[in-house]
């Protein structure tokens, strides 16, 4: 397989305080790749800097072989664990909003028959997350399940080449957590997504993903803890069974 | 039951609020009778029918100079001019306040200014709008919008400026630019707080079209008010400020009603 994102020689440093430093990975296309580790390791940075909301102090990216412009671009989808869909468009709104964006770069909004498109194929992407029967709810009139749901549709209508999760299923109980796991399985494998999803469920991780990621601190030096950055120290390589049949929950999500 | 716990329901909140206002309304009535037993001629306390009977006379009977009806031609020349200095308050607030909250290069160059002009005391320019524009309605407007104006500005683009950068960073990866995020991300959730700010602004704005009338004018509330004050006429200086205060009552309560109404996702929309 081609590698579809590489990180070379990565640093992030704030002032003299360095968050990441010599990331080097390859992700190819249509893996899973899960980054777990300590608070404060760095794990929101790392996907930061692949999202492009930060840059890297040193080291290239590239995706797809040309390098990452210096900001947020429709290649790469996002999901943070808040604040990810806009409360003041309804749920078909939220999805036809990137739609609109690419076909109206004017005024931002569809009207006629390019809306009637754009709105079937929103549709078609929140029936794939399970919400067709929410279409003319406010988010603020959904549970919080049903919003990361949305926030997903949102995300894969723009067809991303990198799906980039930001413990998307931290704020979940654990029984709707279950529920999304089966979801995000499901699309992954339906529309053939590479995705990075940070948690800091180490179970979630490893029954999502098809490789983990363990981002931590190489040295630590006691007197100026700042000073040296995290890498990532393990890099394992899951093997799962061939895609079958949507399967049933892969976990719970709770601690166990 | 602790008081924090007391459920106050509609009729009783009703109820309770009216007791205020009806205590203050006996006391005056008191106040005034005692008075014009003792003087039937008083004009400190004027009693409800002399108040009534002056402001009548106001509302029904053109005025000898002018003929215009006074009250009338004073209300319609108020409101325009706090209508005019809204609107153009609002309309700036809204422009200025999403470009200072969404573009950081507008914020840092316009920034400063909108806050060296906020601090300054209105009023104190007043001297200067009138040596500036003249004593005709564009100075009374401009100081209403000078007063208001960079407060609205300045909670807009706080607003706006707060939205959470996950929203904005969404956006981008749905594909937006920087004009469709102000168009179609920003526009829309200031404009409730927009709103917020708009009646927050109602009173400060009273104040100075009142201010403005009072020193040069020729119709308007304020003006009448300062008129008739030099004849002590408490008959027309009560019955007007009931009316300014029923007047800013029925706008609050208006923007109110029009923020549920048009902004329903603002307002918690129907758990």
């Amino acid at each position: 397989m081609s590698a579809l994102l590489t990180l070379k020689d990565v640093w992030v440093e704030y002032g003299d305080r360095i968050v990441l430093e010599k990331v080097n990975l390859d992700v190819a296309a249509g893996s899973f790749v899960s980054v777990v580790g300590p608070s404060g390791a760095g794990k929101s940075t790392f996907l930061r800097v692949i999202l492009g909301q930060e840059q890297a102090t040193r080291g290239t990216i590239t995706l797809d072989g040309a390098p990452l412009p210096p900001e947020c671009g429709p290649d790469r989808g996002v999901v943070f664990q808040k604040y990810s869909v806009f409360p003041h468009l309804t749920v078909l709104g939220n999805v036809v909003f990137g739609l609109e964006c690419t076909q109206a770069p004017l005024l931002a909004r569809l009207f006629g028959a390019r809306r009637k498109a754009a709105e079937a194929e929103a549709s078609e992407m929140l029936e794939a997350v399970g919400l067709k029967d929410s279409m003319h709810l406010y988010p603020a009139q959904m549970s919080g399940g049903m919003q990361q749901r949305l926030a997903i549709a949102q995300a894969l209508i723009k067809r991303p080449r990198i799906l980039l999760l930001d413990e998307p299923f931290g704020a979940l109980d654990p029984g709707i957590r279950a529920d999304m796991h089966t979801l995000i399985t499901r699309l992954w494998r339906q529309y053939e997504l590479t995705v990075i999803m940070v948690t800091h469920d180490i179970r979630e991780a490893f029954s999502l993903g098809t490789r983990v990621l363990a981002l931590d601190k190489r040295r630590h030096d006691p007197h100026a803890p700042h000073r040296y950055g995290a890498t990532a120290v393990y890099d394992l390589p899951l093997t799962k069974p061939a895609p079958v049949e949507p399967e049933a929950p892969v976990a719970q999500g709770a601690a166990a | 039951m602790r008081w924090v716990n007391r459920h106050i329901g509609r009729r009783q909140a009703f109820g309770l609020g009216a007791i205020p206002i009806g205590l203050l309304t006996i006391g005056y009535l008191v106040a005034s009778a005692q008075r014009h037993a003792a003087n039937p001629a008083d004009k400190i306390l004027p009693l409800p029918s002399a108040m009534g009977t002056a402001i009548w006379k106001m509302m029904q009977q053109p005025d000898v100079l002018s003929s215009n009806l006074v009250f009338w031609a004073d209300t319609l020349a108020s409101l325009q001019r706090l209508g005019l200095g809204l609107g153009i308050a609002t309309l700036m607030a809204l422009l200025v306040g999403l470009l200072l909250g969404v573009l950081p290069p507008v914020r840092a160059m316009f920034g400063p200014l909108v806050t060296g002009i906020a601090v300054i005391p209105p009023i104190a320019l007043l001297p200067i709008l009138f040596i500036a524009l003249g004593l005709g309605e564009t100075a009374k407007v401009a100081l209403i919008v000078i007063g208001i104006a960079p407060v609205m500005v300045r909670d807009v683009a706080g607003h706006v400026g707060a939205l959470p950068r996950e929203q904005i960073v969404k956006a981008q990866t749905l594909g937006a630019g920087s004009w469709q995020i102000m168009l179609r991300v920003a526009l829309p959730q200031a404009l409730p707080r927009l709103l917020v700010a708009l009646k927050l602004a109602l009173g400060p704005a009273w104040v100075f079209l009142i201010s403005a009338e009072a020193i040069a004018s020729d119709v308007g509330l304020g003006y009448r008010i300062f008129l008739v004050r030099r004849y002590l006429a408490m008959d027309v200086i009560i019955p007007y400020v009931a009316w300014i205060a029923l007047l800013a009552i029925v706008m609050d309560v208006a923007l109110s009603k029009l923020s549920t109404r048009a902004f329903p996702w603002a307002h918690g929309a129907a758990h």
